[in-house]
Order: C-alpha cells, then sequence, then structure tokens
C-alpha cells in the first residue's frame, strides 16, 4: 500500500493529533472518534473502488468535512480550544482555519505537539509510552496488551487514566517555546527509547509486533528530528542507535521466532540501507560537545555494525565505551554488559570477574539475562554442571516464551556432548536492556 | 458467458484499530486482483450511505436507508461466469462475510 502497510495507523495518529488542536485537548475523545468514523467510511469505499490515488489525501477530506459537521452542529453549545474560540464561532474563519491546521506542515507539528503532551511529567514512563502508542501510533488497547503481553482491562485502565491528566492540561503542548520544549525533550527521548525497548527486547512473541514498536519509535524521532528544537545531538544519537540496532532486526530471530545470538546471527541479514542511514545519523549526533548515555549506546551498536563478524569485533572500543556508559548512566545492566565485553576480550575467568565486581549484583537477581551470562562463561570454561544451574535460574527468571525457549535450548547445549561454540557477545544487547525494571506497560 | 451482478449487503463497519481495517482493505484488494487477473471483472463500484427513496403512484419520496442496517446495499459489482454455480462460488472468496455481510448473486437477464 504506496510502500506503507501501515496508513492507516499513521494517518490516524496525524489526524487525531490536528483534530485535538482544534477541539480542544479535553475532546481528545471527539477526535478519535470523527477520525474512526472517516475511517470507517473509507473502508467502505476503497474496499469496492480500490485506493485512491492519494489516500492520505482522502483520509484528510473526509476527517475534515466531519470535523466541520462537528464544529458547525455544536460550536454554540461545545467548547473547543479555547484559543481557537473565536474563528470557530464565525463561518468566514471556520473554513479556513481548519484547514490551516490540516496542511501538511501543520499536521506534522500537531502530531509533534502531541507526543510531547503524551510525556506529561504526572506520567509515569510506561503510561507515556502506552499513550504515545494508542494516540500516535493508533494501537487499540488490545493490540498494546498483545504487545506488552498485559491484561486488556489494565491497559484499558492506565490509557483512561492517562488520558484524564492530559485533558486537564488544558491545551496541546506548545512546540514554539523553546525552554519549554527544552525541558521536556528528555521524556520524550527516554519514552521512544522504551518504546523502541519493548520492541527489541520485549515481552511480545510475535516478531512482526516487535519490528512494528522498533519500527513505530524508529518514525516518532524522525519527527522530532523535523523540528528545529527537537534535533539535539541527543536526538540525533538516539535515531543513529535505533537505526543501528534497528538494521538487524530480520536477522535476530529465525522463521520460528526463536531468539538468536548476536554472534549466530546472519549478517548478511543485516539492513544495509538501515546501517548506512544509523552511520550518517551517528555523524550528525557529533556536531556539538553534548554526550548523552544515547551517543555511546549508538557508538557500542556501531562497533558491532562495522564489524564482519563476533571475533573481529573491536571489544577494546566497546569495553570503553561501556565504561563512560558506567560514568554517566549506572546501572547494574551496562555492568554486565561491559562485563561481557571483557569475556569477549579476556577469556570467561576475567569474565566472570568483571560480574562478580559488580556492584549490588542483587539488583540482578530478576534480569534472566544475568543468569545467563554466569552460565554462558561456566560453560565456556566448561563447567557444566555449573552452567546448567545457571540456565535453570534464568529460565525461571524468563519474561517470554521467546527467552524461554532461548534459555532450554543453551540449557539442552550443556547437557550436549560436541564442543560448546561461542564467541562474540551472547546475545543482541546493544540496547540496554531496561524493561526488567522500568516495569512493563 | 452471464453477466452477474453481486449486491454487497450489510456489513457495517464495527469499531476495529486502524491496522486492522487495513488488513481488512488488503483482503478486499487481494479479492478483487484476482477477479481482475481472471478477467471476468466488469464493473465495480461502492454507493452512498443514504439516498431517496420514490414510491407509489404519489411518486412520495423519502429518504433511505430503507431497511434494516443489515439490508442496505452498499455497493455492487457486475461480472462475468459461465453459470450461476461458478458466480456463487467466486462471491464465497469475499471477504464481506468476515464482517456479518451479505453477498446477492443476480444472473442479468439474457433475452
Amino acid at each position: 500500500m504506496d510502500g506503507n502497510e501501515h496508513l492507516f495507523r499513521h494517518e490516524a495518529g496525524r489526524l487525531v493529533s490536528a483534530l485535538t488542536r482544534i477541539f480542544g485537548v479535553h475532546n481528545l475523545a471527539l477526535a478519535e472518534d470523527v477520525v474512526q468514523d472517516a475511517f470507517c467510511r473509507a473502508l467502505e469505499i476503497w474496499r469496492v473502488r480500490g485506493m485512491p490515488d492519494n489516500p492520505s489525501a482522502w483520509l484528510m477530506t473526509a476527517a475534515r468535512n466531519r470535523a466541520l459537521d462537528v464544529l458547525r452542529r455544536e460550536r454554540t453549545a461545545s467548547r473547543f480550544a479555547p484559543e481557537l474560540a473565536r474563528l470557530i464561532e464565525s463561518e468566514w474563519t471556520l473554513t479556513p482555519m481548519v484547514d490551516e491546521i490540516l496542511a501538511d506542515d501543520a499536521i506534522q507539528d500537531s502530531l509533534l505537539r502531541m507526543m510531547l503532551s503524551c510525556c506529561h511529567p504526572r506520567l509515569s514512563e510506561a503510561a507515556q509510552v502506552a499513550l504515545i502508542l494508542n494516540i500516535l501510533c493508533a494501537f487499540s488497547i488490545d493490540e498494546i496488551a498483545s504487545a506488552f503481553m498485559s491484561g486488556h482491562a489494565a491497559v484499558e485502565k492506565r490509557i483512561v487514566r492517562s488520558k484524564k491528566v492530559l485533558a486537564e492540561s488544558k491545551r496541546l503542548f506548545d512546540t514554539a517555546a523553546p525552554a519549554d520544549f527544552s525541558d521536556r525533550l528528555p521524556a520524550v527521548q527516554r519514552a521512544l527509547y522504551l518504546l523502541f525497548n519493548e520492541g527489541y527486547h520485549g515481552a511480545s512473541t510475535q516478531t512482526s509486533v516487535r519490528s512494528d514498536l522498533c519500527n513505530e519509535a524508529i518514525r516518532l524521532t524522525a519527527v522530532l528530528l523535523q523540528h528545529p528544537l527537537g534535533k539535539t545531538p541527543s536526538t540525533y544519537a538516539l535515531a543513529a542507535l535505533m537505526t543501528l540496532t534497528g538494521a538487524r532486526l530480520p536477522a535476530r530471530t529465525d522463521s520460528s521466532g526463536n531468539l538468536i545470538a548476536l554472534h549466530d546471527q546472519d549478517r548478511e541479514r543485516w539492513n544495509r540501507t538501515r546501517l548506512a542511514e544509523g552511520m550518517q545519523l551517528l555523524e550528525l549526533s557529533a556536531c556539538d560537545v553534548e554526550l548523552s548515555a544515547y551517543h555511546i549506546e549508538a557508538a557500542v551498536a556501531s562497533v558491532h555494525a562495522m564489524a564482519q563478524g563476533a571475533d573481529d569485533t573491536d571489544w577494546n572500543t566497546i569495553i570503553t565505551l561501556y565504561d563512560s556508559l558506567v560514568r554517566i548512566n549506572p546501572s547494574p545492566i551496562v555492568e554486565l554488559n561491559r562485563a561481557i565485553a571483557i569475556a569477549q576480550r579476556d577469556g570467561p575467568e576475567q569474565g566472570l570477574e568483571a560480574i562478580n565486581a559488580i556492584s549490588g549484583p542483587d539488583r540482578l537477581v530478576d534480569y534472566p539475562f544475568y543468569h545467563a551470562a554466569l552460565g554462558e562463561l561456566e560453560l565456556r570454561q566448561n563447567d557444566r554442571s555449573r552452567a546448567s544451574e545457571y540456565f535453570r535460574q534464568a529460565l525461571a527468571k524468563a519474561r517470554n516464551p521467546m527467552e524461554r525457549r532461548f534459555f532450554a535450548q543453551r540449557l539442552a547445549a550443556c547437557e550436549a556432548s560436541d564442543v560448546v561454540r561461542g564467541s562474540g557477545e551472547f546475545w543482541d544487547s546493544t540496547v540496554t536492556d531496561r524493561t526488567n525494571h522500568e516495569g512493563s506497560v | 458467458m452471464t453477466e452477474f451482478l453481486f449486491l454487497f449487503r450489510g456489513s457495517q463497519m464495527a469499531a476495529r484499530s486502524p491496522d486492522q481495517m487495513q488488513r481488512t482493505f488488503e483482503k478486499w484488494r487481494a479479492w478483487f486482483s484476482d477477479l481482475e487477473q481472471k478477467g471476468i471483472l466488469k464493473e465495480r463500484n461502492p454507493l452512498e450511505r443514504s439516498g431517496k427513496l420514490v414510491q407509489g403512484r404519489a411518486k412520495d419520496v423519502h429518504d433511505g436507508p430503507y431497511t434494516e442496517v443489515k439490508d442496505v446495499v452498499n455497493g455492487y459489482l457486475l461480472i462475468e461466469a459461465a453459470t450461476i454455480d461458478e458466480a456463487v462460488k467466486l462471491s464465497k472468496d469475499c471477504p464481506i462475510f468476515d464482517d456479518d455481510g451479505s453477498v446477492e448473486v443476480r444472473p442479468v437477464a439474457k433475452l
């Protein structure tokens, strides 16, 4: 479909954001209804006639006409966006105003306003991510619940509560206010990072859902990069990180959806176009002195991207990068990744030593890959019984069927008699896996 | 070869996510593209949701739709097939049944 298999989803996010500017943020539900209605009609017509030449324009016009109907019918009784009230009152100004807000550039700006609004400080990070998925990416409650492997009722409750907070914020975030924008930017970056992470490390068993989440995060980060206040070095770094890591998605699971460890991935299946884009974004991220955690994680991803294979990976650089990351962003998971890199460079014994040196290892006991890392290194030292024990613990902590199958397979490898393979990072974890620590939606 | 008219009825779009809408659309697209490839599709059109009904000797004009939602015709196509059985067989692959709609298959009168 015009090369866009998610046209409806993307247009829905854009149009709901634009109509919310006119109706007012307290009327978000009305904007969603109008868009839903316009899309239903589009489907009724398109299914028989076929897709029009310019489907986006078609959907926009359908939504516009319905919005005008609603505004005319209810302008005396209802309160819409207060700053537009006078323009809505008069027939002379109503249509030009609506058309102005539904111009392509303005829609893009509304999308960005909505994105910034969704990252309201009163909302938890998980709620922000859920709201972005629901409003900007037009995922239904069920689709979000299935992506996060959580119950419909819990997700619905979270979304309803979050939308209430949004409605109380009176108006959409103003993208023209530099100080406010800069204040809100880190939260937006963080939410998009978590969205990407959920796709990469998260719970869903469906490969397509996982790549959808990653692709949505990449798409929304690109929107951020189009705004002069949004295109900071750290946003470029975030985009580089997602693009370089996202390039590995096609190789990360096999045809049955099983995880493939980084060293076993067929690098021919990495998306070359994405890798090139990612390297370019990484270059753009170095346009200032700012050095964010995203910069470092993107740099790690770029080292992997440039390596021909696991054995050929520049582990020295990766260790140095993790050293910096531990300083900026102390986290036991980052330290674990660093220890794994040390094992790659110096051998399993040094790796185990580095893991044992992690401060506060009790914070890692619920993280399955902690046990798996210990297991992997014991296995390389040929201590199969200890390795099995660790993989059993990893299996017990596995967060989704995909991880469960992966650990079961490693456990089976401990018990097999053939020579144990293994070099390179054991699994694909250059994006710091935070799903475990932030709680899921 | 006989011409057949397919009348699409019912199948009001129940609430669904944009992605589900897109999947529904893709099914229809695949169905039509199959008919086109067979070279038997002559015409296809969706209808507006409402219209007028002119009725009786007095030619009274009423607003449509005139029946229950499930009976409202919302589109049609014209197709060529050898027999009514073959036409019916073709209609069975129509994705309208996923949405509880129906297809009325009517041969165009020959003589």
